[in-house]
């Protein structure tokens, strides 16, 4: 039967907000849940990149908690300069959030990475062991063959060689470019040397299969059916390893470890 | 001719399943079901918005003016499956990150939709309570018969404990890799269509006619 336009409007009106403030509210009382849920993800693929994770392990929420904060020290750093930036809270510093934000991230400078927007301030991970450094921990993220590659890149403490890589988000081809999560794949990257005698970037995942660290220290092995998810991580890696990435905070790292 | 309520339930399963009979869903069942846990944790989201979704709409279907009908059905869904998303992303981080967009894209299956414009816009809330339950069983039972199928076959595992040992562990089953990619859905669900109507020849449809399409015809089947 035909209404008026009134009560149409009025009904309308009525279920969007109920339909608002049940969407709201749910998002309201979930937040806390939600971002702890995201934290402790975080964490948790630092650790594993860490190798402070046994393959296979199922930790709980609170042996991540307790595992990172004895054993990961979160620096936030200017991504510029390499300076630390103590006025920002570790804990609650989402980098990727903060490259989405026009306020706090610029436009970065042309590079084959994909990477658009660079955050004014990034954060490095330490691994602590007896109060010495033993390893460090940068962010990497880049174009693959359908959409951006988040990971971790852990490198030893001298910077010699590569101690492990994770990605914790892609949309690469399952099956195929997919390999990047897979930890026989990964574990092919520890022991390469990440840079050259200059400090450049030198890693590059190839086609087929690398030899051993030794003979081939800066070929990874390739992804099968992924060229282009392989290329697309030998830029991720050049461009964050190098001088627009995180050059000038490992050049300022070199200084202070006394690393020639 | 009105269904008693236990048909109401239970014809969805077999009888008249969304997946295999009305070929409605199918987007979401080939994308979330290379593991028996996306699958599950998906059904439950159908499970419950389609619940909901049904419930809702029958309750309000005498006051809904039937020219915003269908927005005012979307609204409702919309909102379930938000909060859906919400509760997932709250109490079941990691597989919501592996669900990722499809649990947003359940406002889109056609069965949610279909369900509450053919059945809760015509029954009043405990039918349509039933209905919403039967129909969203009827698509879990798709999705467990291929997840399982497509993990044990293409990993080795059922619901992530491995079964049979691939290779790339040092065990002796080699992994199917056409079963890890999506057009293997289509292969089981054809198969599941293809065992139904061999139990049940009265699903089976009359020889396609070409003419027929420009004709109109019984829409059910139609996505």
């Amino acid at each position: 039967m035909p209404r008026s336009v009134g009560y149409t409007v009025r009904f309308a009106a009525g279920v969007s907000i109920v339909a608002s403030v049940l969407v709201a509210g749910s998002a309201v009382l979930l937040r806390d849940r939600q971002d702890a849920n995201r934290l402790l993800d975080r964490r948790r693929k630092v650790l594993e990149v860490a190798g402070l994770v046994d393959a296979g392990e199922r930790l709980t929420g609170d042996v991540v908690t307790r595992r990172f904060e004895a054993d990961i020290r979160t620096i936030v750093i200017e991504l510029a300069t390499g300076e630390p930036a103590p006025e920002i809270d570790p804990v609650g510093f989402d980098q990727r959030a903060a490259s989405r934000d026009p306020v706090r991230s610029r436009p970065a400078p042309e590079n084959s990475a994909g990477v658009t927007r660079l955050p004014d301030h990034a954060v490095v991970y330490h691994v602590i062991r007896q109060s010495d450094i033993e390893a460090l921990l940068v962010p990497i993220e880049g174009k693959g063959l359908w959409g951006t590659m988040y990971g971790y890149l852990a490198l030893s403490s001298d910077l010699e060689t590569v101690r492990g890589i994770t990605f914790y988000e892609h949309r690469e081809t399952p099956g195929l470019g997919s390999g990047i999560e897979d930890s026989d794949w990964q574990v092919g990257w520890v022991g390469r040397r990440p840079f050259d005698d200059e400090w450049k970037p030198r890693l590059e995942v190839i086609k087929g299969p690398a030899g051993p660290p030794d003979a081939a220290p800066y070929e990874i092995d390739g992804l099968s059916g992924a060229t282009l998810t392989g290329r697309g991580v030998t830029n991720l890696i050049r461009f964050w390893l190098g001088p627009d990435g995180f050059g000038a905070y490992l050049e300022r790292y070199r200084g202070e470890a006394g690393i020639p | 001719m009105r269904k008693n309520p236990r048909d109401v339930l239970f014809d969805p399963l077999f009888e008249d399943n969304p997946i295999a009979l009305q070929v409605l869903g199918v987007c979401s069942a080939l994308a979330v079901t290379t593991r028996m846990s996306t699958a599950l944790v998906m059904s439950l989201a159908v499970i419950g918005v389609l619940v909901g979704s049904n419930v809702t709409v029958s309750m309000i279907r005498e006051r809904v003016p039937s020219n915003v009908r269908i927005i005012v059905q979307l609204t409702i869904i919309a909102s379930l499956v938000i909060v859906t998303d919400q509760i997932l992303t709250a109490y079941a981080y990691g597989i919501s990150q592996q669900l990722s967009i499809f649990v947003g894209l359940i406002i889109t299956n056609c069965i949610i939709m279909g369900r509450a414009e053919t059945f809760a816009m015509h029954n009043p809330p405990g039918r349509s309570f039933l209905d919403g339950l039967g129909n969203a069983l009827g698509y879990a039972l798709v999705l467990m018969f291929v997840a399982f199928f497509r993990e044990l076959l293409g990993s080795g595992s059922i619901f992530g404990v491995t079964v049979l040992a691939p290779t790339t562990e040092g065990g002796w089953y080699r992994p199917n890799g056409f079963m890890v990619l999506a057009p293997s859905a289509f292969l089981l669900i054809g198969c599941f269509i293809w065992i139904l109507r061999w139990w049940r020849p009265e699903q089976i449809e009359e020889d396609f006619d070409a003419r027929a399409l420009s004709e109109p015809r019984d829409q059910s089947h139609i996505r």
